[in-house]
């Protein structure tokens, strides 16, 4: 190989490279700021040993020796820990030891089913409206007004209000995300839709084409670019707030398994938990890119 | 009869006698009239040999021996509450009925009653066993808080005390109070763990939607207590707590009218002397942890799992202030229990069975393990057994035993109830013309408890509960409104 394939190998994966570079070090920190000093039982009296027994600090190991209890940490987690929670989780990832205790393959699943209901119809609503006020000036001016007030408003503030008025919290934890995934995508919508090039508009006039013709070939292709911009934000708006719906409903979620790990103060199974959040966020977003690229070209 | 013959209030202070009017001359209505038309001599006869005995409390002619002892067994008790009820129910209006049973005798009236509607089988609701296929709605879904106040709710799922009595019960685990009490208005739940003073207050439509529920059965006496921040260890009395920052679970729960009481005895005023917020109790240990809270008056475990995580001690078991208070409850509906009558009375007895199961001492460290996991309590194992043992560290240093720290009790006595009423209306939550004694009767359901817990060939831990004193000051179940306002530091 010559010396210039080697350079342009090596460039093109150098950046992952520094990726793992940086998770290392990271790690390194971690762990080096969560160290446990060993358990040395001679330090304490055989009363105290006996009350942190009953406290669950320390256990016996089966050579009958005193050593800290790994199961109960003072402090951060650090990444062996996690690590060993994870795995423990990932193991059985689609058990149902109970009505409250599925497994995690079984939680993404449920929140997947929540986030892309309550997305898929926010998208429908907020293309169709985006089209309306971004192709009549007197309509967007008209709606605008209610549009900047109920944008800011948070997700999960909408919460107690639906769960009181619809009464079922599959419904209520839809229509979070509904509100989530809105305004990111209408406002694109219409943005882009007041974008178009007059030239096409003004093409489409000369063979006079329908209504409908003209909205299938000119204006939603033309658009296009910018709704799926407005998507990929939007998509991270509802994942955002799928989360804290299912903590506040008590749904079975990757929302509801961080809020119970917390609750039982297990630092690992949140770590855990935010991780799982992450890594699907991570691996949804990177489909719909994907999506998007077949539907998003650049102007010649 | 008449159209009016439904079955009204007995209580019902709608219905006042009309002042002026005598015995002699008042006439009975259409349905005294047809049942005395209808009722021979051979009835009278009949009846004046019955063996109910007649309080001679109204003029009557009855034939029944004056000396024949009033039956106090509790299966007379039960009976003639039914005869009562029903009579009642024949002649809703007081002064006519009072006639009635004037002219033809008690014992008569039941008689000739009985004759038309065979009372004998209304008796023994409890002792009916209900055949599995019976029931309208073998799965059922419960809703319950991770708490051991819940301990017999949580723990039949288990152990096979739903399975027992032919349901398929599921326990749904909320992470809130509210939550539970939305789940229990919107049907997500057929019944649910909730906190004693609950029922009632959704009873009343206060801080809730208003929707008729009822309480069949307290789940644990005792069972809480004061834990404070371990900066705190100095504290002696509601005097040191001045400016603190507490946590109870809920507005209307036992905690917060117990943390008030306690703090109102040292002449703290709860709400301007102390900040106190609602938080759900899991979080509270964790708000201990980061010192965002001086204390909480919690259910266990929350307050062993602070000793555990070694940011808190107990400072005071609320048995101390008083000793076999009520605490969590096992609500359901009207709706659901009228509609599903044979599924509420095998739920009724899975509840009980588990409750009496649960308070024996032999069975806690089975029952600890049994609830600890991820999908009911997720605590660890050690915390609930030093809850149900009684064995426990108290986070000072000492090992300490009571083994009531946590017992379970499920007759849901009235008298609690109005104590729980007279401490809505002391701080201000309802208003004080509610009428103690029909919300009492309606909802916490004494009798059919009883005869449950007889049913099931277990013994009532009271006989009854009329006198209670909490840190000494006894409560007057006669007059709540009056306790209500003795108090130095009250809102009415």
């Amino acid at each position: 190989m010559s010396k210039r394939n080697i350079t342009s190998i090596g460039s093109k994966y150098a950046p992952y490279l520094l990726s793992v570079v940086i998770l290392g070090v990271f790690l390194l920190v971690w762990s080096a700021l969560t160290q446990v000093p060993a358990f040395d039982a001679n330090k304490h009296s055989a009363d105290e040993i006996m009350m942190m027994e009953m406290n669950g600090d320390v256990t016996q190991n089966e050579a009958g020796e005193y050593i800290r209890n790994a199961g109960k940490l003072d402090a951060v987690p650090g990444p062996g820990i996690v690590f060993k929670k994870a795995v423990s989780e990932l193991k059985a990832p689609f058990s149902k030891a109970g009505t409250n205790d599925h497994g995690i393959g079984w939680l993404v699943l449920y929140t997947l089913k929540r986030f892309l209901t309550g997305f898929l119809i926010a998208t429908v609503v907020a293309v169709f409206m985006g089209m309306i006020i971004g192709m009549n000036k007197t309509l967007l001016t008209a709606f605008n007004p209610f549009i900047q007030i109920l944008k800011p408003v948070s997700p999960l503030a909408w919460m107690p209000l639906l769960l009181y008025t619809v009464k079922d919290p599959f419904i209520t934890s839809v229509l979070v995300v509904f509100m989530a995934s809105l305004w990111p995508t209408m406002a694109n919508t219409a943005f882009g839709v007041s974008n178009i090039k007059k030239d096409y508009l003004r093409v489409s006039e000369m063979i006079e084409m329908g209504w409908m013709r003209r909205f299938y070939s000119v204006v939603l292709p033309a658009s296009a670019p910018a709704i799926f911009a407005g998507l990929r934000i939007s998509f991270g708006s509802a994942l955002v707030a799928v989360v804290p719906a299912e903590m506040l409903l008590g749904e079975l979620g990757v929302g509801y398994l961080s809020w119970i790990e917390w609750n039982n103060l297990d630092i690992s199974g949140v770590i855990f938990a935010i991780m799982v959040v992450g890594v699907v966020g991570f691996l949804l977003d990177y489909g719909m890119s994907k999506l998007a690229q077949r539907f998003t070209y650049t102007e010649a | 009869m008449n159209k009016k013959t439904i079955m009204n209030d007995p209580y019902d202070h709608n219905q006042p006698l009309t002042a002026g009017h005598t015995h002699a001359n008042a006439p009975l209505d259409e349905a005294g009239s047809e049942f005395v038309q209808n009722t021979t001599t051979e009835f009278r006869q009949v009846a004046a040999s019955s063996a109910k005995p007649c309080n001679h409390k109204s003029p009557c002619d009855c034939q029944s021996s004056a000396n024949a002892p009033i039956a106090a067994s509790h299966e007379n008790i039960v009976e003639n509450l039914i005869d009562e009820a029903v009579v009642r129910a024949v002649f809703p209006n007081d002064l006519k009925r009072r006639e009635f049973i004037g002219r033809v005798g008690k014992g008569a009236a039941a008689a000739m009653i009985a004759s038309a509607m065979p009372l004998g089988n209304m008796k023994s609701w409890a002792a009916e066993s209900v055949k599995h296929s019976d029931i309208e709605k073998k799965d059922l879904s419960i809703g319950f808080i991770p708490i051991t106040c819940a301990t017999p709710i949580i723990m039949a799922e288990p152990m096979g005390f739903y399975a027992k009595h032919g349901l398929n019960a599921k326990v749904r685990r909320a992470s809130g109070w509210a939550m539970v009490r939305d789940w229990g208005i919107n049907k997500e739940v057929d019944a649910a763990h909730m906190l004693s003073p609950m029922p009632l207050s959704i009873s009343l439509g206060a801080g809730s939607p208003q929707v008729p529920y009822l309480m069949p059965a307290i789940e644990n006496v005792n069972g809480q207590a004061i834990t404070l921040a371990n900066k705190h260890k100095g504290v002696k009395g509601p005097k040191d707590m001045k400016g603190f920052r507490f946590c109870v679970p809920f507005e209307y729960s036992m905690h917060n009218y117990l943390l008030r009481y306690y703090l109102a005895e040292g002449g703290i005023d709860p709400d301007k002397d102390v900040q106190i917020r609602v938080v759900p109790p899991p979080e509270m240990v964790a708000n201990l942890k980061a010192g965002n809270v001086d204390g909480y008056l919690a259910p266990d475990p929350f307050n062993q799992r602070a000793v555990y995580e070694k940011c808190g001690f107990l400072f005071k078991l609320t048995k101390e202030i008083w000793p076999g208070h009520p605490c969590c409850a096992f609500a359901i509906s009207q709706e659901f229990a009228s509609t599903n009558p044979n599924t509420y009375k095998a739920l009724f007895k899975s509840i009980v069975d588990a409750t009496y199961y649960s308070s024996d001492p032999a069975n806690r460290k089975e029952i600890a393990k049994a609830i600890a996991p991820k999908n009911y309590l997720n605590q660890p194992v050690t915390v609930i057994e030093q809850v149900l043992t009684g064995r426990y560290l108290d986070g000072l240093g000492n090992i300490k035993n009571e083994p009531d720290r946590i017992d379970y009790d499920p007759m849901p006595w009235q008298s609690m109830a109005k104590w729980i009423l007279s401490q809505m209306v002391r701080w201000g939550q309802i208003g004080p013309e509610v009428n103690f004694d029909a919300v009492a009767k309606k909802v916490y359901l004494e009798a059919d408890c009883a005869d449950m817990i007889d049913t099931l060939g277990y013994k009532q831990k009271k006989a009854s509960y009329d006198d209670f004193s909490i840190m000494g000051k006894p409560f007057t179940p006669k007059d709540p409104l009056g306790y209500a306002k003795s108090f130095e530091i009250t809102r009415v």
